[in-house]
Protein backbone atom coordinates (compact mmCIF):
# COMPACT_ATOMS: atom_id res chain seq x y z
CA UNK A 1 0.00 0.00 0.00
CA UNK A 2 2.65 2.83 1.17
CA UNK A 3 4.41 1.70 -2.27
CA UNK A 4 1.59 2.63 -4.42
CA UNK A 5 0.91 6.12 -2.14
CA UNK A 6 4.60 6.84 -3.32
CA UNK A 7 4.67 5.97 -6.82
CA UNK A 8 1.20 8.38 -6.68
CA UNK A 9 3.38 11.35 -5.04
CA UNK A 10 5.80 10.98 -7.39
CA UNK A 11 3.37 11.34 -10.56
CA UNK A 12 2.36 14.19 -8.84
CA UNK A 13 5.32 16.04 -8.47
CA UNK A 14 5.65 15.02 -12.23
CA UNK A 15 2.42 16.63 -12.90
CA UNK A 16 3.51 19.51 -11.18
CA UNK A 17 6.93 20.02 -12.27
CA UNK A 18 5.17 19.60 -15.83
CA UNK A 19 2.55 22.34 -15.27
CA UNK A 20 5.42 24.59 -13.95
CA UNK A 21 7.82 24.26 -17.06
CA UNK A 22 4.47 24.96 -19.04
CA UNK A 23 3.33 27.83 -16.96
CA UNK A 24 7.35 29.37 -17.71
CA UNK A 25 6.67 28.31 -21.02
CA UNK A 26 3.74 30.46 -21.08
CA UNK A 27 5.30 33.91 -19.33
CA UNK A 28 7.84 33.36 -21.87
CA UNK A 29 5.85 33.32 -24.66
CA UNK A 30 3.46 36.43 -23.55
CA UNK A 31 6.75 38.16 -23.04
CA UNK A 32 7.62 37.65 -26.23
CA UNK A 33 4.61 38.73 -27.77
CA UNK A 34 4.64 41.83 -25.77
CA UNK A 35 8.02 42.34 -27.58
CA UNK A 36 7.00 42.05 -31.25
CA UNK A 37 3.85 43.93 -30.03
CA UNK A 38 5.70 47.12 -29.29
CA UNK A 39 8.04 46.35 -32.39
CA UNK A 40 4.95 46.54 -34.47
CA UNK A 41 3.20 49.31 -33.34
CA UNK A 42 6.91 51.11 -33.75
CA UNK A 43 7.13 50.12 -37.57
CA UNK A 44 3.68 51.41 -37.72
CA UNK A 45 4.50 54.83 -36.62
CA UNK A 46 7.24 55.31 -38.63
CA UNK A 47 5.43 53.81 -41.70
CA UNK A 48 2.80 56.86 -40.58
CA UNK A 49 5.45 59.14 -40.64
CA UNK A 50 6.13 58.29 -44.34
CA UNK A 51 2.92 57.69 -44.89
CA UNK A 52 2.12 60.80 -47.45
CA UNK A 53 4.75 63.04 -49.96
CA UNK A 54 4.01 65.94 -47.85
CA UNK A 55 5.10 64.08 -44.59
CA UNK A 56 8.26 62.88 -46.21
CA UNK A 57 9.29 66.19 -47.92
CA UNK A 58 8.38 67.98 -44.51
CA UNK A 59 10.96 65.20 -43.11
CA UNK A 60 13.14 65.86 -46.02
CA UNK A 61 13.56 69.39 -45.31
CA UNK A 62 14.10 69.16 -41.94
CA UNK A 63 17.14 66.69 -42.29
CA UNK A 64 18.31 68.49 -44.09
CA UNK A 65 18.38 71.67 -42.12
CA UNK A 66 19.69 69.69 -39.36
CA UNK A 67 22.69 68.60 -42.01
CA UNK A 68 23.06 72.01 -42.79
CA UNK A 69 24.01 73.05 -39.42
CA UNK A 70 26.03 70.25 -38.49
CA UNK A 71 27.90 71.01 -41.55
CA UNK A 72 28.40 74.54 -40.24
CA UNK A 73 29.46 73.70 -36.99
CA UNK A 74 32.18 71.01 -37.98
CA UNK A 75 33.64 74.20 -39.95
CA UNK A 76 33.50 76.35 -37.41
CA UNK A 77 35.40 73.67 -35.14
CA UNK A 78 37.98 73.24 -38.01
CA UNK A 79 38.32 77.19 -38.39
CA UNK A 80 38.53 76.98 -34.61
CA UNK A 81 41.05 73.71 -34.32
CA UNK A 82 43.19 75.61 -37.41
CA UNK A 83 43.49 79.10 -35.91
CA UNK A 84 44.71 77.57 -32.02
CA UNK A 85 47.38 75.20 -34.26
CA UNK A 86 48.46 78.43 -36.02
CA UNK A 87 48.53 80.03 -32.59
CA UNK A 88 50.56 77.37 -31.43
CA UNK A 89 53.05 77.38 -34.30
CA UNK A 90 53.32 81.17 -33.46
CA UNK A 91 53.68 80.54 -29.83
CA UNK A 92 56.85 77.56 -30.63
CA UNK A 93 58.47 79.71 -32.60
CA UNK A 94 58.24 82.82 -30.00
CA UNK A 95 59.77 80.63 -27.83
CA UNK A 96 62.60 79.67 -29.90
CA UNK A 97 63.46 83.19 -30.38
CA UNK A 98 63.44 83.90 -26.99
CA UNK A 99 65.49 81.09 -26.06
CA UNK A 100 67.85 82.44 -28.43
CA UNK A 101 67.35 86.00 -26.96
CA UNK A 102 68.18 84.60 -23.90
CA UNK A 103 71.36 82.70 -24.46
CA UNK A 104 72.64 86.20 -27.01
CA UNK A 105 72.01 88.37 -23.44
CA UNK A 106 73.58 85.95 -21.04
CA UNK A 107 76.68 86.19 -23.38
CA UNK A 108 76.90 89.42 -24.15
CA UNK A 109 76.36 90.15 -20.17
CA UNK A 110 79.29 87.50 -19.07
CA UNK A 111 81.11 89.64 -22.13
CA UNK A 112 80.68 92.70 -20.10
CA UNK A 113 81.19 91.80 -16.58
CA UNK A 114 84.24 90.24 -17.16
CA UNK A 115 85.46 92.71 -19.10
CA UNK A 116 84.99 95.15 -16.13
CA UNK A 117 85.81 92.63 -13.74
CA UNK A 118 89.22 94.16 -13.14
CA UNK A 119 91.50 97.33 -13.54
CA UNK A 120 94.70 95.15 -14.36
CA UNK A 121 95.75 95.64 -17.77
CA UNK A 122 96.95 92.42 -18.43
CA UNK A 123 94.12 90.54 -16.96
CA UNK A 124 91.95 93.19 -18.90
CA UNK A 125 93.53 92.00 -22.44
CA UNK A 126 93.77 88.38 -21.56
CA UNK A 127 89.36 88.64 -21.00
CA UNK A 128 89.43 90.63 -23.92
CA UNK A 129 91.24 87.34 -26.10
CA UNK A 130 88.98 84.74 -24.11
CA UNK A 131 85.91 86.34 -24.96
CA UNK A 132 86.80 86.20 -28.64
CA UNK A 133 87.99 82.84 -28.50
CA UNK A 134 85.28 81.55 -26.51
CA UNK A 135 82.29 83.64 -27.74
CA UNK A 136 83.22 84.46 -31.07
CA UNK A 137 85.00 81.81 -32.16
CA UNK A 138 88.12 83.52 -33.69
CA UNK A 139 91.54 81.26 -34.02
CA UNK A 140 93.88 84.11 -35.06
CA UNK A 141 94.25 87.57 -33.91
CA UNK A 142 95.33 90.08 -32.34
CA UNK A 143 94.41 93.43 -29.67
CA UNK A 144 96.25 96.49 -31.01
CA UNK A 145 97.10 99.71 -28.93
CA UNK A 146 97.57 102.98 -30.23
CA UNK A 147 100.51 105.18 -29.58
CA UNK A 148 98.97 108.89 -28.86
CA UNK A 149 102.62 110.09 -29.28
CA UNK A 150 103.51 108.42 -32.66
CA UNK A 151 99.85 107.38 -34.14
CA UNK A 152 100.65 104.05 -34.67
CA UNK A 153 99.27 101.00 -33.29
CA UNK A 154 101.40 98.00 -32.45
CA UNK A 155 99.89 94.84 -30.90
CA UNK A 156 100.20 93.70 -27.40
CA UNK A 157 98.39 90.39 -26.91
CA UNK A 158 97.48 88.08 -29.95
CA UNK A 159 96.41 84.19 -30.31
CA UNK A 160 96.80 82.28 -32.49
CA UNK A 161 100.34 83.40 -33.49
CA UNK A 162 102.86 85.26 -31.85
CA UNK A 163 102.25 88.89 -31.36
CA UNK A 164 105.51 89.89 -32.41
CA UNK A 165 104.22 88.63 -35.88
CA UNK A 166 101.44 90.98 -36.57
CA UNK A 167 102.66 93.90 -38.17
CA UNK A 168 102.64 97.36 -37.10
CA UNK A 169 99.80 99.77 -39.00
CA UNK A 170 99.51 104.00 -38.65
CA UNK A 171 96.59 105.71 -38.14
CA UNK A 172 94.55 105.88 -41.61
CA UNK A 173 96.48 103.38 -43.04
CA UNK A 174 95.42 99.98 -44.36
CA UNK A 175 92.46 98.27 -43.31
CA UNK A 176 93.25 98.17 -39.54
CA UNK A 177 94.51 102.66 -39.67
CA UNK A 178 91.03 103.40 -41.91
CA UNK A 179 88.81 101.55 -38.96
CA UNK A 180 90.41 102.47 -36.14
CA UNK A 181 90.17 105.93 -37.61
CA UNK A 182 86.96 106.11 -38.81
CA UNK A 183 85.51 104.14 -36.03
CA UNK A 184 83.71 101.85 -38.13
CA UNK A 185 83.68 98.23 -37.59
CA UNK A 186 84.44 96.47 -40.90
CA UNK A 187 83.58 92.44 -41.82
CA UNK A 188 84.63 90.72 -44.66
CA UNK A 189 82.94 87.90 -46.80
CA UNK A 190 85.52 85.67 -46.37
CA UNK A 191 86.14 83.07 -42.98
CA UNK A 192 90.16 83.30 -42.87
CA UNK A 193 93.17 85.22 -44.03
CA UNK A 194 97.17 84.27 -44.53
CA UNK A 195 97.92 88.15 -44.86
CA UNK A 196 98.36 89.36 -41.22
CA UNK A 197 98.04 92.55 -43.09
CA UNK A 198 94.37 91.56 -44.19
CA UNK A 199 92.10 90.95 -41.25
CA UNK A 200 88.68 89.69 -41.92
CA UNK A 201 87.31 91.50 -39.53
CA UNK A 202 88.81 95.10 -37.60
CA UNK A 203 86.75 96.22 -34.47
CA UNK A 204 88.08 99.93 -33.69
CA UNK A 205 88.13 100.51 -30.12
CA UNK A 206 86.71 104.03 -29.27
CA UNK A 207 86.20 105.83 -25.78
CA UNK A 208 84.13 108.79 -26.38
CA UNK A 209 84.92 109.06 -29.82
CA UNK A 210 88.90 108.95 -29.17
CA UNK A 211 90.37 106.12 -30.94
CA UNK A 212 92.32 103.82 -28.85
CA UNK A 213 93.04 100.52 -30.46
CA UNK A 214 91.48 97.48 -32.59
CA UNK A 215 90.73 94.19 -32.98
CA UNK A 216 92.09 92.39 -35.89
CA UNK A 217 90.66 88.85 -36.37
CA UNK A 218 92.86 86.98 -39.27
CA UNK A 219 91.05 83.31 -38.54
CA UNK A 220 87.76 82.10 -37.63
CA UNK A 221 87.91 78.47 -35.30
CA UNK A 222 87.06 75.46 -38.16
CA UNK A 223 84.13 74.80 -36.82
CA UNK A 224 83.07 78.22 -37.28
CA UNK A 225 80.96 78.39 -40.42
CA UNK A 226 79.69 82.13 -40.51
CA UNK A 227 79.16 85.33 -38.36
CA UNK A 228 75.74 85.18 -36.55
CA UNK A 229 73.86 87.85 -35.02
CA UNK A 230 75.20 87.26 -31.89
CA UNK A 231 79.21 87.89 -33.48
CA UNK A 232 77.81 91.25 -34.80
CA UNK A 233 76.18 92.55 -31.03
CA UNK A 234 79.49 91.39 -29.24
CA UNK A 235 81.58 93.27 -31.92
CA UNK A 236 79.56 96.40 -31.04
CA UNK A 237 80.16 95.44 -27.26
CA UNK A 238 83.99 95.25 -27.31
CA UNK A 239 84.13 98.02 -29.42
CA UNK A 240 82.82 100.47 -26.75
CA UNK A 241 83.08 98.08 -23.46
CA UNK A 242 86.46 96.26 -24.21
CA UNK A 243 87.95 99.92 -24.71
CA UNK A 244 86.54 101.65 -21.59
CA UNK A 245 88.10 98.75 -19.41
CA UNK A 246 91.51 98.99 -21.59
CA UNK A 247 91.53 102.85 -20.68
CA UNK A 248 90.09 102.20 -17.11
CA UNK A 249 92.94 99.91 -16.64
CA UNK A 250 95.78 102.22 -17.99
CA UNK A 251 94.31 105.31 -16.12
CA UNK A 252 94.58 102.98 -12.91
CA UNK A 253 97.96 101.70 -13.64
CA UNK A 254 99.34 105.30 -14.47
CA UNK A 255 97.58 106.58 -11.09
CA UNK A 256 98.70 103.79 -9.10
CA UNK A 257 102.32 104.67 -10.54
CA UNK A 258 102.01 108.38 -9.49
CA UNK A 259 100.68 107.53 -6.05
CA UNK A 260 103.37 105.28 -4.89
CA UNK A 261 105.83 107.94 -6.43
CA UNK A 262 104.04 110.78 -4.55
CA UNK A 263 104.07 108.41 -1.45
CA UNK A 264 107.92 107.62 -1.88
CA UNK A 265 108.37 111.76 -1.70
CA UNK A 266 106.59 111.61 1.50
CA UNK A 267 108.13 108.54 3.29
CA UNK A 268 111.52 110.56 2.36
CA UNK A 269 110.28 113.99 3.95
CA UNK A 270 109.01 112.33 6.60
CA UNK A 271 112.07 110.34 7.60
CA UNK B 1 70.51 68.11 -1.28
CA UNK B 2 70.85 69.24 -4.61
CA UNK B 3 69.15 66.59 -7.16
CA UNK B 4 72.43 66.94 -9.58
CA UNK B 5 75.85 68.07 -8.87
CA UNK B 6 77.99 69.22 -11.85
CA UNK B 7 81.86 69.80 -11.99
CA UNK B 8 82.97 72.66 -14.65
CA UNK B 9 86.79 72.26 -15.19
CA UNK B 10 87.25 75.42 -17.16
CA UNK B 11 90.53 77.89 -17.32
CA UNK B 12 88.73 80.53 -18.85
CA UNK B 13 86.91 82.55 -16.13
CA UNK B 14 84.11 83.69 -18.76
CA UNK B 15 83.85 79.87 -20.36
CA UNK B 16 83.41 78.91 -16.81
CA UNK B 17 80.88 81.79 -16.16
CA UNK B 18 78.63 80.79 -19.26
CA UNK B 19 78.79 77.78 -18.43
CA UNK B 20 77.07 78.26 -14.96
CA UNK B 21 74.58 80.20 -16.77
CA UNK B 22 73.18 78.05 -18.92
CA UNK B 23 73.95 74.63 -16.37
CA UNK B 24 71.91 77.03 -13.63
CA UNK B 25 68.57 76.67 -15.88
CA UNK B 26 68.06 73.35 -15.00
CA UNK B 27 66.28 72.65 -11.64
CA UNK B 28 67.75 71.49 -8.20
CA UNK B 29 71.33 71.74 -9.33
CA UNK B 30 74.83 72.17 -7.74
CA UNK B 31 77.78 73.35 -9.98
CA UNK B 32 80.96 73.32 -8.80
CA UNK B 33 84.03 74.98 -10.90
CA UNK B 34 87.54 74.11 -11.19
CA UNK B 35 90.42 76.25 -12.53
CA UNK B 36 92.73 73.86 -13.66
CA UNK B 37 93.10 70.00 -14.67
CA UNK B 38 94.36 69.15 -11.27
CA UNK B 39 91.98 71.18 -9.50
CA UNK B 40 89.25 69.29 -10.89
CA UNK B 41 91.07 66.18 -10.39
CA UNK B 42 91.09 66.75 -6.87
CA UNK B 43 87.42 67.87 -6.77
CA UNK B 44 86.36 64.85 -8.36
CA UNK B 45 88.03 62.28 -6.36
CA UNK B 46 87.31 63.69 -3.15
CA UNK B 47 83.04 64.15 -3.91
CA UNK B 48 80.14 62.83 -5.97
CA UNK B 49 79.56 64.27 -9.14
CA UNK B 50 76.76 63.47 -11.40
CA UNK B 51 77.76 65.08 -14.51
CA UNK B 52 81.72 66.74 -15.45
CA UNK B 53 82.43 69.19 -18.48
CA UNK B 54 85.85 69.38 -19.26
CA UNK B 55 87.58 71.77 -20.99
CA UNK B 56 90.61 70.13 -23.28
CA UNK B 57 93.25 72.88 -23.18
CA UNK B 58 93.77 73.98 -19.61
CA UNK B 59 97.36 74.89 -17.68
CA UNK B 60 98.96 72.17 -15.53
CA UNK B 61 97.17 69.44 -16.31
CA UNK B 62 95.05 69.28 -19.81
CA UNK B 63 91.64 68.05 -20.56
CA UNK B 64 92.58 64.55 -22.43
CA UNK B 65 94.90 63.88 -19.26
CA UNK B 66 91.85 64.72 -16.86
CA UNK B 67 89.84 62.04 -18.68
CA UNK B 68 92.22 59.33 -18.51
CA UNK B 69 92.74 59.65 -14.84
CA UNK B 70 89.16 59.70 -14.10
CA UNK B 71 88.12 56.72 -16.39
CA UNK B 72 90.96 55.05 -14.46
CA UNK B 73 88.66 55.06 -11.37
CA UNK B 74 86.65 52.54 -10.81
CA UNK B 75 83.95 54.65 -8.89
CA UNK B 76 83.77 57.39 -11.54
CA UNK B 77 83.72 54.88 -14.80
CA UNK B 78 80.30 55.60 -15.40
CA UNK B 79 80.18 59.57 -14.42
CA UNK B 80 79.00 61.36 -17.99
CA UNK B 81 81.56 63.75 -18.94
CA UNK B 82 80.98 66.54 -21.96
CA UNK B 83 83.99 67.59 -23.30
CA UNK B 84 84.71 71.64 -24.26
CA UNK B 85 86.92 72.38 -26.93
CA UNK B 86 88.01 74.59 -29.59
CA UNK B 87 89.07 71.95 -31.70
CA UNK B 88 86.64 71.42 -34.41
CA UNK B 89 88.63 68.25 -35.75
CA UNK B 90 86.70 64.87 -36.57
CA UNK B 91 90.39 63.36 -35.19
CA UNK B 92 90.54 65.42 -32.03
CA UNK B 93 86.53 64.32 -31.22
CA UNK B 94 87.21 60.78 -32.02
CA UNK B 95 90.46 60.90 -29.63
CA UNK B 96 88.18 62.36 -26.95
CA UNK B 97 85.42 59.97 -27.05
CA UNK B 98 87.72 56.94 -27.15
CA UNK B 99 89.48 58.25 -23.91
CA UNK B 100 85.68 58.18 -22.46
CA UNK B 101 83.95 61.62 -23.15
CA UNK B 102 80.51 60.81 -23.56
CA UNK B 103 79.82 64.22 -25.91
CA UNK B 104 82.00 66.76 -27.00
CA UNK B 105 81.29 70.29 -27.88
CA UNK B 106 83.11 73.36 -29.61
CA UNK B 107 83.41 76.65 -29.28
CA UNK B 108 81.76 79.13 -29.39
CA UNK B 109 79.67 77.48 -27.38
CA UNK B 110 75.83 77.80 -27.58
CA UNK B 111 74.57 77.98 -24.04
CA UNK B 112 71.32 76.09 -24.63
CA UNK B 113 73.49 73.21 -27.03
CA UNK B 114 75.40 72.75 -23.37
CA UNK B 115 71.66 72.62 -21.65
CA UNK B 116 70.63 70.08 -24.51
CA UNK B 117 73.54 67.85 -23.96
CA UNK B 118 73.79 67.67 -20.27
CA UNK B 119 69.67 67.32 -19.77
CA UNK B 120 70.22 64.24 -21.98
CA UNK B 121 73.21 62.79 -20.01
CA UNK B 122 71.42 63.75 -17.03
CA UNK B 123 68.07 62.15 -18.28
CA UNK B 124 66.22 64.99 -17.32
CA UNK B 125 63.37 66.00 -19.45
Amino acid sequence: MSDKKEGLFARADEVLALFRQGAEFTHELLRENERLRRQVATYEDQQLAASDDRAWEKLRRELLARIQNLEGEKQDVLDRLRAVEAENRHFAERYLEIEEENNNLASLYVASYQLHSTLDLSEVLQIIVEIVINLIGAEVFAIYVLDEKTRGLSAVAAEGRDVAEFPEFELNVGPVGTAVASGETTCAESLGSDDPRQPIVVIPLRVQDRPLGAIAIQKLLQQKESFTALDHELFTLLAGHAATAIFAARLYSQSERKRNTIQGFIDLLTK
Amino acid sequence: MARHRILITEDSPTMRQLLVFALKRLKDVEIVEASDGMDGLRKVTSDHFDLALIDINMPVMDGLKLISLIRGEESLKEMPIIVITTEGAKEDRERALSLGADEYLTKPIQANRVLQVAKSLLKID
